[in-house]
C-alpha cells in the first residue's frame, strides 16, 4: 500500500504502538480499513486484538502513531467524541443495560439527546420510534421489545448490543467476538446480520471461529505478539505459513 | 402536554403514593399534632430534602455522597447570615463596642462587617445565594472528580473529608462564622417574628409544599432519558461513553440537582428550627442523611421522605431514654437494611403489594415466561441464562 492513498481510506492507523509498563501490546502496526469493506482481524490470545481495538476507540492511549478516520486524527479524542465521529464498538462480553427493557436499551443508544439538557427535554417520537422497532426487527428482537433486557439468553444480548450500535448508524462498527458462545442457529443469524449490516458501512470483526470468520470475511489481518503477520483475503490467508505456524496450525 | 403530566406524576400508582404522601404531610400531621411536634417534623421533613436528593444521585446515579450536609449546611449558613444580619440591627446590638454587626463577630473583636456578608443584607441576594452557593460548590467538586473519573468509595470518602474540611473551617472562623455554635438567635423574616405559632405553621406548609415540589421535579428528571440513562451508567458506564455520551456531565448535573434540594432543605431548617450550626454540616450529619435514604428505599423518591421521618421519630423516641445506645441502633439499622432489604421500606411495600394483588413475584419474570413462549422455538444454546432462569420461575410463583 502506497503512503499516498491513505487519504482514500476510512481508517488509516499508522506505526500504532502502546506499552503497558515497557510491555508492547500493539508495536508499530500499521493497516488501513476501506469503506465497506469487512475486514476480520485474528491471532492468538494476547495478540493484541482486543486492544488494537481499544486504541481506535480511545479506551486506551496510543503511546506513540496515528489513527486517521476519513482523514481526521483521531488519537487523543475522548471517547465520546470518537463515537460521535462515526465510531462505534461492540465489548467482548454482552454490554448491555440489563434493568432497562430491551426498548429502552435501544432508546437510551439513539443518538439525539447527547447533552444533559437536551436529555432532559427529549422525547421519542414517531421517527425514532419506528427506527427502534426497525433495528429492533433486524436483530431478531422485534418480539421482545418490553423484555428486561438482563433476562434476554446470551445470544440474544449480543444482537441487543449490536443493535445498540446500529441505531447510532456507525460508519465504522468494531466487534469484539461477536459470535463467541453462541449456538449454531445464532451464528447463521449472526453472519447474515453482518453481511447486511456492511452493505453501507465498514465493519472490522475479531473473531477465533475460523468457519465464521471464511463466511463473512473480505479481508484478513493476521496479529501476532502486537505487530501485523499477514493480511490479505482469507484463501491467501489459509495457505501463509507464518500464520499456519503460529495460529491456524493448531 | 399528557407526556408531560405522566412525567411529573408517572404511572397511576405513583400518583397514588403522591397523593398519600402529600395528605400526610398536608393534613393529617398538622391536624394530629401541636405546633411543637409539627415544628419537630418540620425538622425532620427538611432532611428529607437531601435523602430525596440522595435518591437522584445515589439510588440512580449511584454515586454515594457521604457529604451531603456540606449542602444542606450552605443552604442553611445563607439563610442563617441574612436572618442575623436583620437580628443584628444598630438598636437592638447597641451595647456591643461595634453596635450593627452579629454579636458573635463583636466578642470576636471584629469592627466591621466582612465583605462577604455584606450581600446578605439583600433577600433577593439571600434567595438566590441559598439556590447557587451549594449547587456551585458541588459543581465544581463534580468537575473536579467526575471528570478525573473519580468514582465509587474514592468519591465517598472525598466528599466526606469535604465535609469534614469544613466543619473544621467553619469552627475555626470563629469571627466570621460563629464557630461552633453556630449562628443562633434568629428571630425575624423581612420583620415577620419567625418564632410564633403562626410563622411556624406556615413555615411547616412551607416546607412540605417546596419538598413535595422537589419529588415532583425529581420524577421528571427520572422519568425521561436522563433517568435511564443514570439506570444506564449505574450499570455498564463504558456502555454508555461508547455511546456517544459524556458520563462525567450526567454525573455531575444529578449531583448539582441532589445538591440543590439539599440547600433548599438546609434553608427551612434554619427558619424552622431558628439556628445553623456546624454539627449539621459534618461527617455524622451526612452519613445519617444517607441512612434515611437507605431504610426509605434508595431508589424511591416518596420512600425516602418516609424512612427520614421513621428513623427521626426513632432517634427521638429512643435518644430520650437511651441517648448513648442510639447511636449503635441507628448503625445496626443500616447494616440491617443494607443487608436484609436493600431497597428499604419501598421495596419491602413494592414486593408486598404485587404479590398480594397478582398472587405472584415482581413483573419482570411474568413478562419473561410470556415473552419466551412468543417466541419461535428457542435456539438450543439460546441460553444458558434463560434456561437456567425457567425452572424457577414456576417456584417463583408458588411463594
Amino acid at each position: 500500500m502506497t503512503a499516498s492513498s491513505n487519504t482514500d481510506f476510512l481508517l488509516a492507523i499508522e506505526n500504532l504502538s502502546v506499552s503497558f509498563d515497557g510491555f508492547k501490546a500493539v508495536n508499530d502496526v500499521t493497516a488501513y480499513v476501506d469503506y465497506n469493506e469487512l475486514r476480520v482481524v485474528i491471532g492468538p490470545n494476547g495478540a493484541g486484538k482486543t486492544t488494537l481495538l481499544d486504541l481506535i476507540c480511545g479506551k486506551t492511549a496510543a503511546s506513540d502513531g496515528s489513527i486517521r478516520f476519513k482523514n481526521r486524527e483521531i488519537t487523543r479524542l475522548p471517547e465520546h467524541r470518537i463515537v460521535r465521529e462515526g465510531i462505534g464498538r461492540k465489548f467482548q462480553t454482552p454490554s448491555i443495560y440489563e434493568n432497562l427493557s430491551v426498548y429502552e436499551n435501544l432508546e437510551v443508544s439513539y443518538p439525539a439527546a447527547r447533552g444533559v439538557f437536551g436529555a432532559l427535554f427529549f422525547h421519542v417520537d414517531e421517527t425514532i420510534d419506528a427506527r427502534i422497532r426497525e433495528i429492533a426487527e433486524s436483530i431478531f428482537l422485534g418480539d421482545c421489545l418490553d423484555l428486561e433486557a438482563g433476562l434476554l439468553s446470551h445470544g440474544q444480548k449480543q444482537w441487543l448490543e449490536i443493535g445498540m450500535l446500529l441505531i447510532q448508524d456507525p460508519e465504522l462498527l468494531m466487534l469484539d467476538e461477536p459470535v463467541a458462545g453462541m449456538s449454531v442457529k445464532e451464528r447463521e443469524q449472526t453472519a447474515e446480520l453482518l453481511k447486511r449490516i456492511c452493505r453501507d458501512r465498514a465493519v472490522i470483526v475479531i473473531e477465533h471461529d475460523m468457519e465464521f470468520v471464511e463466511r463473512i470475511a473480505n479481508r484478513v489481518t493476521v496479529l501476532h505478539q502486537g505487530q501485523v503477520l499477514a493480511e490479505g483475503p482469507m484463501s491467501e490467508i489459509k495457505s501463509n505459513e507464518k500464520v499456519i505456524e503460529v495460529y491456524l496450525g493448531h | 402536554m399528557i407526556t408531560l403530566t405522566r412525567r411529573l406524576v408517572g404511572s397511576r400508582s405513583d400518583l397514588a403514593a403522591l397523593l398519600v404522601l402529600a395528605a400526610v404531610l398536608l393534613v393529617v400531621m398538622p391536624l394530629t399534632l401541636d405546633i411543637f411536634r409539627l415544628n419537630l417534623v418540620g425538622k425532620y421533613l427538611t432532611y428529607a430534602f437531601v435523602a430525596v436528593g440522595l435518591v437522584l444521585c445515589w439510588g440512580y446515579g449511584g454515586i454515594l455522597s457521604l457529604g451531603q450536609g456540606i449542602f444542606f449546611g450552605l443552604g442553611g449558613y445563607c439563610m442563617a447570615m441574612f436572618l442575623k444580619l436583620e437580628a443584628s440591627d444598630p438598636v437592638t446590638t447597641a451595647i456591643q463596642s461595634t453596635p450593627g454587626i452579629p454579636d458573635f463577630m463583636d466578642w470576636n473583636q471584629l469592627t466591621e462587617l466582612p465583605w462577604f456578608w455584606v450581600p446578605f443584607e439583600s433577600f433577593a441576594f439571600t434567595l438566590f445565594a441559598i439556590l447557587a452557593v451549594p449547587t456551585l460548590f458541588a459543581f465544581l467538586i463534580g468537575v473536579a472528580m467526575f471528570k478525573r473519573r473519580v468514582t465509587g468509595v474514592y468519591f465517598a470518602i472525598i466528599t466526606q473529608s469535604v465535609a469534614a474540611i469544613l466543619t473544621i473551617l467553619i469552627i475555626g472562623q470563629q469571627g466570621l462564622t460563629g464557630g461552633v455554635n453556630g449562628i443562633t438567635d434568629l428571630r425575624t423574616l423581612l420583620g415577620w417574628d419567625i418564632r410564633s405559632d403562626g410563622a411556624k405553621y406556615l413555615l411547616y406548609f412551607l416546607n412540605a409544599a417546596l419538598l413535595l415540589a422537589c419529588i415532583v421535579a425529581g420524577r421528571y428528571i427520572l422519568s425521561g432519558k436522563v433517568g435511564k440513562l443514570l439506570l444506564a451508567l449505574k450499570d455498564k458506564e463504558d456502555r454508555v461513553r461508547f455511546s456517544g455520551y459524556d458520563v462525567s456531565n450526567f454525573k455531575i448535573f444529578v449531583f448539582c440537582v441532589a445538591a440543590l434540594f439539599s440547600a433548599i432543605g438546609g434553608a427551612m431548617f434554619t427558619l424552622q428550627v431558628g439556628f445553623m450550626s456546624p454539627s449539621f454540616v459534618g461527617i455524622v450529619p451526612s452519613i445519617e442523611m444517607v441512612i434515611f435514604a437507605a431504610v426509605g428505599g434508595r431508589v424511591s423518591l416518596i420512600g425516602a421522605v418516609y424512612g427520614t421521618l421513621l428513623v427521626n421519630y426513632g432517634k427521638t423516641a429512643f435518644s430520650e431514654s437511651f441517648p448513648e445506645l442510639w447511636l449503635f441502633l441507628m448503625g445496626a439499622l443500616f447494616i440491617g437494611v443494607v443487608m436484609a432489604f436493600p431497597d428499604g421500606l419501598a421495596g419491602l411495600i413494592r414486593s408486598e403489594r404485587l404479590r398480594r394483588v397478582f398472587g405472584r413475584p415482581p413483573l419482570a419474570a411474568v413478562t419473561r415466561t410470556g415473552a419466551l413462549a412468543a417466541r419461535d422455538p428457542a435456539p438450543p444454546a439460546a441460553s444458558a441464562s434463560a434456561d437456567a432462569a425457567l425452572p424457577h420461575a414456576p417456584t417463583g410463583t408458588d411463594r
